[in-house]
């Protein structure tokens, strides 16, 4: 009985599950897609207009998408039972729990990563701000899944939480929205972005290291 | 056949409220390894609610659960027992031996290796096979198989019989039998009349 041997074991399912329900992951990244790709037509001809707002519709697109993929972080678990059994299990639930958001993230944040510069050169964001915005997504993406999975497990017992959802959750996307929108914001116009690339580090692992304990008590509260 | 260690499962004036309707009060049991409770009542009288709470899903409203004479949150209840439920706690878009492996992996292992507990529960040569191709009956032998495959004293049975043929029922009795032998103990709940021989049944009737 290993932790560690637990902890990849929940991730590999959940990747596992990931790939045999494809059209549910691919749902979030189709609409983060789908929503930036839309921008340019509507806005029209004005390619400043549209570099000046690009980090900002990139950020919020990101954001939208990862609070539609939150539901199903704990849903088919506690539909079906599993989340019973994890919870019974002898290890400690927040690395379980931790786990499942790791699965989460990998599935529903990183592929945003991946067609995020694409989309960024769509909207004429300059080159030499990519790397920020890869870096933003990277050092942000799992705080939405870190923060989100607060809000499911206080959900996950309600049959309507959705709109619950949203309200719990948005607020605490705030600062990662802030700070990321505006560091690549920065990043464009060529000045330095250190400060907000290390309060993202600072949230990322505040969120890394407390997010855990409050999912693994709130599930056990739904469960009940 | 007797194990070295006996084990104690213990409740002490335990008490449900829910909505305001007392479901049960002052309840008590002493249940050592070897011994089965068999919670009878109608539907409605709290047995899962009972159930959940002896898991530690619940708080009771009053009283107490000792295992070992230890509360269960301070003692190893939790690496000794496992739960069956109404909810079959397995994924359907996974194989019947993904979904062992995983609940292997989230416990320790016990008695029986994977293709061994397969075979005790009639789903052999079922390993590669998606369980959403499988029976409900399959399926709640797959989720009893899990009790073969992981380490435990304790088995807690919400209605194990449940869409399970009379061979299927004989089969599970068949294995509560031998693990009551081997020091094992099961607290359950069931609508049918269960016939385990040799075996010391306490029964409370929550009606």
């Amino acid at each position: 009985m290993s932790l560690s041997r637990a902890f990849f074991a929940v991730i590999r399912r959940d990747l596992v599950l990931a790939l045999r329900r494809r059209s549910e992951v691919a749902n979030p990244l189709l609409f983060f897609i789908l929503v930036i790709t839309l921008f340019p037509l509507g806005i029209g001809a004005q390619p400043h207009l549209l570099q000046a707002i690009a980090p900002g519709i990139i950020w919020v697109s990101a954001l939208l998408a990862a609070m539609l993929s939150l539901d199903s972080l704990f849903r088919s678990d506690f539909d079906d039972g599993s989340l019973e059994q994890m919870l019974l299990s002898p290890h400690p639930t927040s690395i379980l729990v931790l786990a499942k958001i790791a699965a989460h993230w990998l599935v529903t944040g990183l592929p945003l990563l991946i067609v995020a510069p694409l989309l960024a050169v769509f909207l004429g964001m300059p080159n030499h701000a990519l790397g920020i915005l890869l870096l933003t997504l990277l050092l942000g993406t799992p705080v939405l899944s870190l923060i989100g999975a607060i809000g499911v497990a206080l959900t996950v017992g309600l049959r309507r939480g959705g709109m619950i959802l949203s309200l719990l959750v948005l607020p605490l996307y705030v600062p990662v929205l802030i700070f990321a929108g505006n560091a690549v914001q920065m990043a464009s116009g060529g000045l330095p972005v250190d400060a907000q690339i290390n309060i993202l580090i600072s949230i990322l692992l505040m969120a890394l290291v407390l997010a855990p304990l409050p999912v693994a008590a709130a599930l056990k509260m739904s469960i009940n | 056949m007797q194990t070295k260690s006996t084990h104690s499962f213990k409740g002490a004036g335990l008490s449900c409220i829910r909505d305001d309707r007392v479901l049960f009060e002052q309840l008590a049991f002493d249940l050592v390894s070897g011994q089965v409770l068999l919670l009878e009542g109608k539907n409605g009288s709290g047995k899962t609610s009972l159930l959940r709470i002896l898991c530690g899903f619940r708080e009771p409203d009053a009283g107490a659960i000792y295992w070992c004479g230890d509360a269960i949150k301070d003692s190893l209840f939790y690496a000794q027992m496992a739960y069956v439920g109404h909810l079959d706690g397995i994924k359907k878009e996974l194989s019947v031996l993904e979904n062992l492996k995983i609940s292997l992996a989230l416990s320790c292992s016990g008695r029986y290796s994977i293709d061994q507990a397969l075979a005790k529960v009639h789903l052999a040569g079922y390993d590669d096979v998606l369980v959403q191709a499988l029976s409900a009956g399959q399926k709640r032998r797959l989720s009893l198989a899990r009790l073969l495959i992981t380490e435990n004293v304790l088995w807690i049975l919400d209605e194990p019989f449940t869409s399970l043929d009379r061979q299927g029922i004989a089969l599970i009795e068949t294995l509560m039998i031998e693990h009551c032998a081997n020091g094992g103990m099961i607290v359950l709940t069931s609508h049918h009349d269960i016939a385990l021989h040799n075996v010391d049944v306490l029964t409370i009737n929550l009606s």
